[in-house]
């Protein structure tokens, strides 16, 4: 992974002097809540219901054990003893006080980690495939660009101050896994027809109360090109994009409003002007970057292992967690391990400092000392040598991250809702939690197979509702707590917004709502049809029927 | 008025005047809008040195072609999370090759300053109810840039050795 030197360490330490001096600034009062505001978001500070919450980047999700043991020390000393990862592979704590902030930043930087750009209108942390190095249908890494990226929009002066928030993600495989089509601007890293690498760019996606998908702005740039190019498409938006209404100010408002052809017009413009200046990539700076990411000294081992073999004869549930929470390795002999975040009573992507101990002793005996997170709210260990499986599923059934339900139904992305946060309009954890509850039955999960279901607690989107193939959306009827049901979203390469199938439910009929829905997807599915395919074959007439039957 | 210029604190010798306004002699400082009613008669003026005032509606390629009869060109921020103002500044050193002064005018904070100065502002009227001692320690909090601007030409990249 990317390794601090002097000059990273001392803008991120200077980063940490500047805040304390604003917090102190705030607590005498020379600094009104307003005009806190923006700095305190740049540095991933949000007031929430009942405290302040920090989100601590974990840039393209990318996580060594020393930093996990330090994200377990922070959740134990200044936190009530745990974190929660969220969509955008960060991790946010809940109840830091505002006095602590500056040391608990103080103490993410002895890690090389900070909170810088996680929330605010700026361009905020970069998020790319989860699989990233590692995937078997990987054309190339997109993580040496990501830190490209990240290095050149860490306190870009230009763009500290944009109409709103700003999200990239980055994919390099066909298969997205990092969603690109949902972000302000995805990168997908493409070779041409003459083997040059370079980027294929979609710009405009988005989730909130406005759901699109990204449009193609190019379907190749030379890669020498992606930051005189991106800042091209940020200085458009930054000049042109709405400011009069906050709803109306992403720049997914822009493109449908301008039109995609006409904002790609003047990007161009702009980049003709400024192509071939110092921000132009070489290939010595890149080659720099990709050396940090280069594959680890993997071990010649054989393609199978005879102990998983038998394990799987003998143990329905162990092959039951191989079918669902472990992948193909692009090197022979290893795989890909998924931590299931998604267990019975416990708010999705919420870990305990214990746990997170316990992870970070892992990685280190099981994965290289390496994690990823990813925005399914899951953590992944890359580097599993196969024959070691067994004895990692033993350690994880341990601590509770053996679930195995990844891409099932239960494996469902949820905002922290109105238990927390102060823009919600309905509670969506005790949602997710009910579900989970009444659909424990292994069995029936790995029967109903891939099936992706995200709650949001509002409007706003965080829990990705329009992205589910069971999407769940809080509202607020006179007061009380409303869940509408949205069907047939995808964030992956066939991108789709859910569409909302009929009036909302109350708490108490939601889950049997769902349950609805997965009888009307079994009594209507062909041979191995997935409910996303299904869906799209039979339309939403017949989960209507059901749904609304006795109205 | 003190403003923050070169990152020292001076006393200002220029002078907002209203559109209503008779120009008085001096450096003058006058809307976007007067300057471009007024233009010939304005051209002709030799009592001072002449600044725009330019609300964040107007892009840099909206003055760029009067670039050359302005001392100032003061861009105004009505709320400091108005950054269009950052592109602009921008685009006039940068593309334009503008080389007098670019002040920052209106909702301009302490805290802004570093990244006004690194887009290419080169004079700050701080918020009057604020300190503008307190206000000049802005430049010296952040020392490492990852990204070419106004002030730095080169990627830390290219200076990381």
């Amino acid at each position: 992974m990317y390794q601090y030197d002097s000059f990273d360490r001392q803008l991120v330490s200077e980063r940490v002097e500047q805040f304390r001096d604003q917090v102190a600034r705030r607590l005498r009062g020379e600094l009104s809540e307003e005009e806190f505001l923006p700095l305190r978001l740049q540095n991933g500070i949000y007031l929430q219901l009942h405290a302040y919450m920090i989100r601590v980047a974990i840039p393209y999700g990318v996580l060594s054990s020393k930093q996990m043991r330090r994200l377990a020390y922070i959740a134990r000393t200044y936190d009530k003893g745990y974190g929660h990862f969220t969509t955008r592979q960060n991790i946010q704590y809940n109840w830091p006080k505002l006095e602590d902030l500056p040391d608990i930043l103080e103490s993410l930087a002895d890690v090389e980690m900070h909170a810088i750009q996680t929330s605010g209108n700026c361009i905020r942390n970069i998020s790319a495939d989860q699989l990233a190095g590692v995937a078997a249908d990987e054309v190339t890494d997109p993580r040496p660009y990501s830190e490209i990226l990240r290095q050149w929009s860490t306190f870009h002066p230009e763009f500290a101050h944009l109409p709103r928030k700003f999200k990239f993600a980055l994919t390099g495989s066909e298969d997205d896994r990092a969603a690109i089509a949902f972000h302000d601007i995805g990168y997908r890293v493409v070779v041409n027809d003459k083997g040059e690498e370079g980027f294929q760019i979609f710009v405009g996606g988005g989730m909130g109360r406005t759901p699109m998908i990204a449009k193609e702005i190019t379907p190749f740039i030379h890669r020498k090109h992606l930051l005189s190019y991106t800042e091209s498409m940020l200085r458009v938006y930054n000049g042109y994009g709405r400011r009069d209404n906050k709803y109306k100010a992403r720049i997914k408002i822009l493109i449908h409003e301008m039109g995609i052809e006409e904002y790609r017009q003047r990007v161009e413009e702009d980049f003709a002007r400024a192509k071939d200046g110092a921000m132009t990539l070489d290939d010595a700076e890149i080659d720099r970057m990709k050396a940090f990411f280069a594959p680890p000294a993997y071990e010649d081992l054989p393609a199978t292992d005879a102990n998983v073999d038998t394990l799987v004869a003998e143990n329905k549930r162990f092959g039951q967690w191989l079918d669902r929470n472990v992948e193909d390795h692009k090197q022979q002999g290893y795989s890909i391990v998924a931590l299931s975040l998604k267990t019975k009573g416990v708010a999705p992507g919420d870990v305990t400092a214990d746990q997170m101990d316990e992870i970070a002793r892992l990685a280190d005996e099981y994965s290289l000392g390496i994690m990823r997170t990813t925005h399914k709210q899951n953590i992944v260990f890359p580097d599993v040598r196969k024959k070691d499986l067994p004895a990692l599923w033993d350690e994880l059934k341990r601590i509770a991250l053996a679930e195995p339900n990844i891409e099932t139904i239960t494996d469902l992305i949820c905002c922290p809702g109105l238990d927390y946060c102060a823009l919600a309009n309905a509670r969506s954890i005790p949602v997710a939690l009910e579900l989970t509850e009444k659909l424990d039955d292994i069995d029936y999960l790995h029967d109903l197979g891939d099936l992706r279901l995200n709650i949001s607690g509002c409007i706003n989107a965080c829990g990705h509702h329009h992205a589910g193939n069971i999407g769940i959306l809080g509202v607020d009827k006179k007061g009380e707590e409303f869940y509408q049901i949205t069907l047939g979203g995808s964030s992956k390469s066939d991108a789709s917004v859910g569409k909302i199938v009929g009036p909302a439910f109350s708490a108490d009929e939601i889950v049997p709502a769902v349950e609805n829905v997965l009888e009307t997807y079994t009594e209507n599915r062909e041979e191995e049809e997935s409910f996303l395919d299904c869906y799209r074959r039979i339309g939403m007439a017949p989960f209507k029927e059901r749904l609304y039957a006795n109205n | 008025m003190r403003i923050i210029k070169g990152q020292e604190i001076v006393e200002d010798q220029w002078v907002h005047v209203e559109d209503e306004q008779p120009l008085p002699e001096g450096d003058v400082i006058i809307s976007l809008a007067r300057w471009q009613a007024e233009k010939d008669t304005l051209i002709g003026r030799n009592q001072g040195g002449l600044g725009v005032r330019v609300s964040p509606d107007y892009h840099a390629e909206d003055i760029a072609d009067d670039l050359e009869h302005f001392d100032v060109v003061a861009l105004d921020f009505p709320v400091f999370r108005d950054g269009r103002a950052y592109s602009t500044a921008r685009l006039l050193r940068d593309r334009y090759n503008y080389e007098g002064e670019i002040r920052a005018t209106g909702d301009v904070l302490r805290d802004q300053l570093f990244y006004m100065f690194r887009c290419g502002f080169d004079a700050f009227e701080v918020r009057a109810d604020r300190s503008i001692d307190d206000a000049i320690k802005a430049f010296s909090e952040m020392t490492v840039t990852y990204q070419p601007a106004t002030d730095e030409p080169l990627p830390l990249w290219r200076r990381r050795a």
